[in-house]
């Protein structure tokens, strides 16, 4: 009983979010069924339409399991998107200048390595501004988001850029460097494997580990936890560390499974989507599954929106804004202190 | 003397400075009664959409101001209606008021212009006595907030409200509205500020084109410590650093444009880093207040 409590929240959240997407298409003068029908098959139509939102859906799923464990312990990192940029950027440094042509799969597995611990140094650099000098991690993730994104700008347009100076990209990656694709799958990489496999593995954790158990005492109650013996400032620095490194994988498996080389705008709205699939999926590591699905799904769908219905694709950032107000406002528990 | 070139810097430091301190001092006051608002980026947005789409259709400065405090303060009351009213957390609650912003004003203007139709620009705010009108606006508000805080009766029920709500409460001050008026006066800033860049600092919209300034003033009310005099003292050194930046990129420094892009999002950082933990907020910033029947 308790369990379908829990589902109704984030359903009734969604359905409300779609009455009033509905109206907003309306009133943009689209037709709402047509143009929310366009989405769910640009999204889910077809066997290409659903591998397009599942490889939409594995960074999202990622910075938005991050995200969870971060809100769970009381942190805000509205980082994600920084953190990602910061782990594709240290796998497609090491690729391509680290080994060039001839790098194969060790250097693969480095390359995500060197992600994970780029996104964790990024979010650890937020993480010890609060810790030591008191800086709200709101306004440091956010500006390392800024910062992030044009030291991708300025490496695509200096040092890593391709060796024919043709583009404001990096070289790509060479195939034995790059995630295979799942067997019988045109788009879908391993690296989405690797995605789905995590939320399992940090549920474990944060539900049946002292460690996971002291992370979320902080969240409820920094002062009971400290008084308890837990130091909420090293759980800080954890939890941002852990979720800049999911953020930084996202970054490394998407350079090396879907892009094949690093760009500008490489995940514009990530980081803010990965907030309202952690919010929609009540901030479990498990619900963080289907619901960066349905936000993939909203993204893929939102071009095919576009060229059926002339709705631009950018009003899908409303509908996540609904989604999170409505998760925020009466589907999480409140504070009443 | 000052020669020419410095002149103009100084000209540039005040454009670049004006917006961040219109945003603050809303932010300001909003924070003073415990509001935490990290939306004002969104409701520049919204302000700054408004201000093109009136500014462009009637050629009014006033109607285009006007325009964007009313879009800013419409999402201001979205925000206090889940901030404050359902007490939602209100960081969540701006952050997505961010996003709603950034995703409605990116709709819409595509919606209304689609790509392709030339823009038309949008009016000029006038300059008085050697400043823009933004600049006297955003002087007059300073010395306003500063006064209103500091020296009168509401504005010490406001500071009260912010630092001990219960105790404002058991003095018969309304919490709720008090809260709700400074959310919304923090919002009709933001929106002017929003306004200033379109009618000021360029005469176009652009999508996300407030790029970072709420939350620049938002770190600004942190490192001013509260007070509005050093909050504009940290306005005025981000425009500096803003102006230069962008006078090094025209000169063609030997630095790529996208480092010295980074320069105020840096320094933000780092002002934070040294200030920060020196002031101290209202004890009852970001905290809840359910009044007893």
């Amino acid at each position: 009983m308790s369990r379908l409590r829990a589902l109704a929240g984030p359903a009734a959240a969604a359905l409300i979010a779609a009455a009033l997407a509905g109206a907003w298409l309306a009133a943009l003068g689209a037709d709402p069924v047509a143009a929310l029908r366009a989405l769910a098959e640009g999204a889910f139509g077809d066997s290409l339409a659903l591998e397009n939102t599942l490889v939409r859906a594995g960074p999202l799923l990622l910075v938005g399991l991050g995200v969870a464990l971060c809100f769970r312990c009381g942190i805000w990192n509205i980082g994600g998107e920084g953190q990602l940029l910061a782990g594709a950027l240290a796998a497609t440094a090491l690729v391509t200048r680290g080994f060039g042509p001839d790098a194969g799969l060790g250097v693969l597995v480095l390359a995500l390595l060197a992600g994970a611990a780029a996104g964790a140094a990024w979010a650890a650099l937020a993480a010890l501004l609060r810790v030591q000098r008191g800086v709200s991690e709101v306004l440091s993730t956010i500006l390392l988001n800024f910062i992030a994104a044009l030291l991708v700008a300025w490496a695509v347009h200096g040092p890593l850029q391709e060796a024919s100076g043709a583009y404001p990209q990096s070289d790509a990656f060479p195939e034995a460097a790059r995630l295979a694709l799942l067997p019988g799958l045109t788009r879908v990489h391993a690296g989405l494997l690797i995605a789905a496999a995590l939320p399992f593995a940090l549920w474990v954790v944060l539900f049946r580990t002292a460690a996971g158990l002291r992370l979320r005492a902080v969240g409820l109650s920094p002062d009971a936890a400290r008084y308890a013996g837990v130091s909420p400032e090293r759980e800080t620095v954890r939890v941002l560390v852990i979720s800049g490194a999911l953020a930084g994988l996202a970054g490394g498996l998407e350079v090396a499974g879907v892009t094949g080389r690093l760009f500008e705008n490489l995940a514009t709205g990530y980081g803010f989507t990965a907030i309202a699939v952690a919010l929609l999926a009540r901030l479990h590591p498990l619900g963080v599954i289907p619901s960066a699905v349905v936000f993939a799904g909203l993204a893929t769908g939102s071009g095919a929106m576009q060229r059926a219905a002339g709705v631009p694709s950018v009003a899908v950032q409303v509908i996540e804004a609904l989604v999170i107000f409505l998760s925020v406002g009466f589907a999480l528990p409140r504070r009443d202190t | 003397m000052i020669d020419a070139p410095t002149l103009l810097l100084l000209a540039s430091t005040v454009r670049f400075a004006t917006p961040l301190a219109l945003a603050a001092m809303g932010e300001l006051v909003a924070e003073r009664a415990g509001v935490l608002n990290v939306g004002i980026e969104g409701m520049m947005l919204a302000g700054a959409l408004a201000a093109y789409e009136v500014g462009a259709a009637t050629g009014s400065v006033t109607l285009a101001c006007a325009a964007a405090v009313a879009a800013a303060c419409a999402l201001a009351l979205v925000f206090a209606a889940f901030a404050l009213g359902r007490r939602a957390d209100p960081i969540v609650s701006g952050t997505a008021l961010n996003i709603l912003a950034l995703g409605a004003t990116g709709s819409l203007f595509r919606w209304l212009h689609p790509a392709g139709e030339s823009l038309s620009r949008a009016p000029q705010m006038a300059a008085l006595a050697g400043a823009n009108g933004f600049t006297l606006i955003a002087g007059c508000l300073v010395v306003a907030v500063a006064l209103f805080l500091g020296r009168t009766r509401p504005g010490l029920s406001l500071r009260a409200v912010g630092e001990r709500a219960e105790a404002a409460d058991a003095q018969g001050i309304s919490v709720g509205r008090v809260r709700l008026a400074a959310t919304l006066f923090g919002g009709a800033c933001a929106g002017l500020a929003g306004a200033s860049l379109v009618l000021w600092l360029s005469d176009v919209f652009v999508e996300a084109m407030t790029s970072g300034r709420g939350f620049i003033a938002l770190s600004l009310v942190l490192f001013g410590g509260y007070r509005p005099a050093r909050i504009v003292g940290g306005a005025v050194l981000f425009g500096a650093a803003s102006a230069l930046q962008f006078r090094l990129q025209a000169a063609g420094s030997a630095l790529p444009y996208t480092l010295l892009l980074m320069t105020p999002y840096v320094l933000t950082l780092a002002v934070l880093a040294l200030f920060a933990g020196r002031s101290r907020a209202p004890a009852d910033l970001a905290r809840p207040f359910r009044a007893r029947d």
